[in-house]
């Protein structure tokens, strides 16, 4: 067996040239991770600037087990732990999604792309990739929350409590990336290594997520086996454990041991886990573009939907609360700002809520359509279009998977919110007018994504511009009245002509004008479509 | 014989680049033909406007009697094709793939598609994330070949597999061209086409720069004639036999070229001189080729300063 000094050949090389790949996403996560936790911090420290505010606003926060479940336990009721109490679970899941794109991209990719190939060729050790993706992934998660438990400290927060913030995005932030340098390993794909330590970021959050929340002993111990449980459980400006760092510095190097002692021993390509073979024969159903478009976007629909059954509950439970905050008049204004001010204030809630489901949902609708530009690049597009299928029967399929799927992920969110409002509190609106609520938001999801068809049907190049279409659109229509930008620029927002429901009038004239537009748009792409070259 | 594929004038730019520079191309029913040029001299082009995945800026194309930009999705169901650069869905497994693409493309030939998996040795079950270059390659070529479709478009469809594989891949072509399918195969790997078609065209710089059979390039081309002789005659009286070139004498051995038309007086002049050995040599495709990319390089090298 060879040595250290030549499994780590050409680290230097390979460290430097991950830095550079990742000159932009790097730095701009981390600076995107500090203004989130000091950001956040500063922005509730003016609302509730002293403890005894922040006691009270905590008192409404504590007796929901729904919002412990989302963000795990509340250190103290103190203004400082009031201040990150949402950005410890948030920015912990978010830094160990740094890490884990990070490990991925340099080592699972680059071999299933066959570039480690090349690099592998020269002087490079077997270790080098590992260890170079392992330690920018390190870099930018120590630089993530040490930049930030610097900022809280420097808005005059507890300093201890503030490296204690620190500690608790480190904990989450090493074990992910033991955790994903593993499953690197594990996997031959990039999928399957996605699949494996996103699986399990996943499974460590919906543990946490029940162990927190709970009043028996048991069921609360599980969430030490999670490392986001752990995050939260350091509890920073409150008990302040510094010690849970150990933890996750353990999973980490276990996790970063076992994927050498795994390098040494498999093949270049390979993995541990066998690969998953497929159906030898298609079923039946597979004999159409729009059954092809359909399948291969299951996956991520399965995923939506179970996203979506998610947050329909917390938003469900929340509507047992929001009754309390009818006490808070800056609260209630905002909510109004937002929601519009018709009906009681759990309409107001949830009528806030449909439109900010919309964008979210508007986002698959967008990426689903432009699969059609993502499938033209790849060269797979024209698999298809040498076959008798016509350029609009190909370009619908797409349009058509994104408007049903927009269509269906309403409803799921519909009837999920429907089903558990009534349940947490009497005066939260029925099942129906739940449901009715998130429908109509919809033509302004079809206007978006038919905006989006419009441009991968005429200029595929031009495809990405539906995410900042869609990004203005939601921060006009959503946010421009909370920043009292003027009427004419907010009105350019599809969601700005969203009906106020439940409790106001459905807006079947904006609904029916938005819903013929996209249509127009939709049309229109496929005619731009038919005139261009393919592939 | 009528035309399956008949191209006049083809102009394609890509901003700057021309692809196609008024290519001109006869493709008759039945027959495998070979379209050979080296990288970039626009064979690819030329077979996605004949797909109507482009459309050409100037000049006519026509397969199977209709335009492949406006009755594209009519023509699709008598053409199968296999791209240069396979791509595959990565969560499809290659069985779906193909069945997928038969279906689409109207149907498929089952005891045929039975058949080309086993001949390929593919593995089905794999998904295409899984696949090498060269299984990537099969997945589309069993698709294409197991179809019923009377023309098909192959470009590049060897370049994955192995040389077993390979054979395997000929004897299908053969299968095929006994069926009367019409076969348009782009390829730069010269032994391949020379095996396997019956007509060649040669591509270089957007332009078909010679088309026909076998044969009838090769009557441009002259012979390599090498000849052992008891009485060897001087060196300027081979010179001056006619269509003779390129002479080398080396002893008793004499080489030199000659043009296919003088080809029997230089036999017979060699008789003369009491011949002990000889062999001739009509140019291999190869040669057929780099002559031809040579002229090109020349006449490109004399319009630059134009």
């Amino acid at each position: 067996m060879s040595t250290v000094t030549s499994r780590l050949a050409g680290f230097r090389e390979l460290h430097r040239l991950a830095w550079r790949r990742d000159r932009i996403i790097v730095p701009a996560s981390v600076l995107g991770l500090v203004l989130l936790s000091v950001g956040s911090a500063q922005a509730t420290l003016a609302l509730y600037p002293d403890d005894a505010s922040a006691a009270q606003g905590l008192a409404e926060i504590v007796s929901n087990p729904a919002v412990l479940a989302m963000y795990g336990p509340i250190s103290a009721a103190s203004a400082d732990a009031l201040a990150v109490f949402k950005t410890v679970m948030m920015g912990a899941v978010l830094i160990s999604i740094l890490g884990l794109v990070v490990v991925r991209r340099h080592t699972r990719t680059e071999e299933e792309e066959g570039r480690l190939e090349l690099v592998g060729a020269g002087a490079v050790g077997r270790w080098a990739p590992l260890a170079a993706a392992t330690t920018v992934a390190l870099v930018a998660v120590v630089l993530a929350a040490g930049l930030s438990a610097a900022g809280l400290a420097g808005l005059g927060m507890d300093p201890a409590g503030s490296v204690a913030f620190g500690v608790a995005w480190l904990t989450a932030g090493f074990a992910q990336v033991g955790v994903t340098a593993l499953a690197v390993q594990l996997a031959s794909t990039t999928r399957g290594a996605g699949g494996l330590a996103f699986g399990f970021l996943g499974a460590a959050y919906l543990l946490r997520a029940l162990a927190d929340p709970s009043e028996s002993d048991a069921v609360h111990a599980l969430g030490w086996l999670s490392p986001l449980g752990w995050a939260g459980r350091v509890e920073p400006y409150g008990e302040d454990r510094t010690w849970l760092l150990l933890l996750g510095l353990g999973v980490l190097v276990a996790g970063v041991g076992t994927a050498l002692y795994v390098l040494d021993r498999r093949d270049l390509g390979a993995g541990v886990l066998p690969t998953r073979v497929g159906r030898a024969r298609a079923r039946a159903l597979l004999s159409s573009p729009l059954a092809l478009v359909t399948r291969l976007a299951t996956g991520t629909m399965i995923g939506w939907v179970v996203g979506l059954v998610l947050g329909g509950v917390v938003v469900g439970s929340l509507l047992g609360s929001v009754g309390s905050l009818v006490e808070n008049p800056q609260m209630q204004q905002m909510l109004e700002r937002l929601g519009g001010s018709a009906g009681s204030i759990e309409d107001i809630f949830l009528a806030t809520e449909t439109k900010f489901v919309a964008a979210a949902v508007t986002a698959a609708g967008v990426a689903l359509v432009l699969r059609l530009g993502a499938a033209e690049r790849a060269g797979i597009g024209e698999a298809v279009l040498a076959t008798p299928t016509s350029r609009v029967r190909w370009y619908l399929a797409h349009v058509t998977v994104g408007v049903v799927a927009t269509t269906f992920f309403m409803t799921v969110i519909g009837v999920t919110v429907g089903l558990v409002g009534p349940r947490a509190s009497e005066a939260a609106p029925g099942t129906g007018a739940t449901l009715t609520a998130f429908l109509s938001t919809l033509p302004a999801v079809w206007l978006v994504v038919g905006a989006a068809a419009l441009l991968v049907g005429w200029r595929p190049r031009f495809a990405p511009f539906a995410w900042a279409l869609l990004l203005v659109g939601f921060l006009l229509g959503e946010l421009g009245p909370t920043m009292q930008l003027p009427q004419w620029l907010v009105d350019l927002s599809p969601y700005a002509h969203l009906s106020q429901l439940p409790g106001g009038d459905f807006a079947a004239l904006a609904a029916a004008v938005m819903t013929a537009l996209a249509a127009a748009l939709v049309a229109a792409g496929a005619m731009a479509y038919q005139q261009r070259d393919a592939a | 014989m009528s035309d399956a594929i008949t191209v006049s004038g083809l102009r394609k730019t890509f901003g700057r680049t021309t692809a196609l520079d008024g290519l001109d191309l006869r493709v008759r029913e039945g027959e495998v033909h070979g379209f050979l040029g080296p990288n970039g001299s626009g064979k690819s082009t030329t077979l996605r406007i004949l797909l109507g995945l482009l459309r050409p800026d100037d000049g006519e194309a026509s397969v199977l009697g209709r335009d492949p930009w406006r009755e594209s999705t009519d023509l699709h169901r008598s053409l199968a094709y296999v791209p240069g650069d396979v791509v595959l869905w990565p969560t499809l497994s290659g069985g779906e793939t193909i069945d997928l693409l038969g279906r689409l493309r109207g149907g498929i030939d089952e005891t045929r598609r039975r058949d080309l998996v086993e001949r390929f040795e593919l593995d089905e079950t794999k998904k295409g994330k899984a696949y090498s270059k060269g299984n990537r390659q099969k997945v589309a070529l069993v698709a294409a070949l197991a179809s019923r479709a009377p023309v098909l478009v192959l470009d590049e469809p060897t370049a994955g597999l192995d040389p077993l594989m390979e054979q395997v891949f000929q004897e299908e072509l053969h299968t095929i061209r006994t069926e009367g399918r019409t076969v348009l195969l782009s390829s730069h790997i010269l032994s391949e086409v020379e095996r396997a078609c019956e007509r060649v065209s040669i591509v270089r710089l957007g332009r078909v720069v010679d088309s026909g059979t076998l044969a009838e390039l090769r009557h441009l081309t002259r012979t390599t004639v090498h000849a052992q002789l008891r009485d060897v005659p001087p060196l300027a009286e081979v010179e001056s036999w006619p269509g003779v070139h390129d002479v080398v004498l080396d002893g008793d051995e004499l080489r030199f070229t000659v043009d296919p038309e003088h080809l029997g007086t230089a036999v017979r002049s060699l008789a003369d001189r009491g011949v002990t050995a000889l062999t001739s040599q009509p140019p291999t495709l190869e040669e057929l080729f780099l002559a031809r990319y040579r002229d090109d390089v020349g006449t490109q090298v004399e319009e630059q300063p134009a």
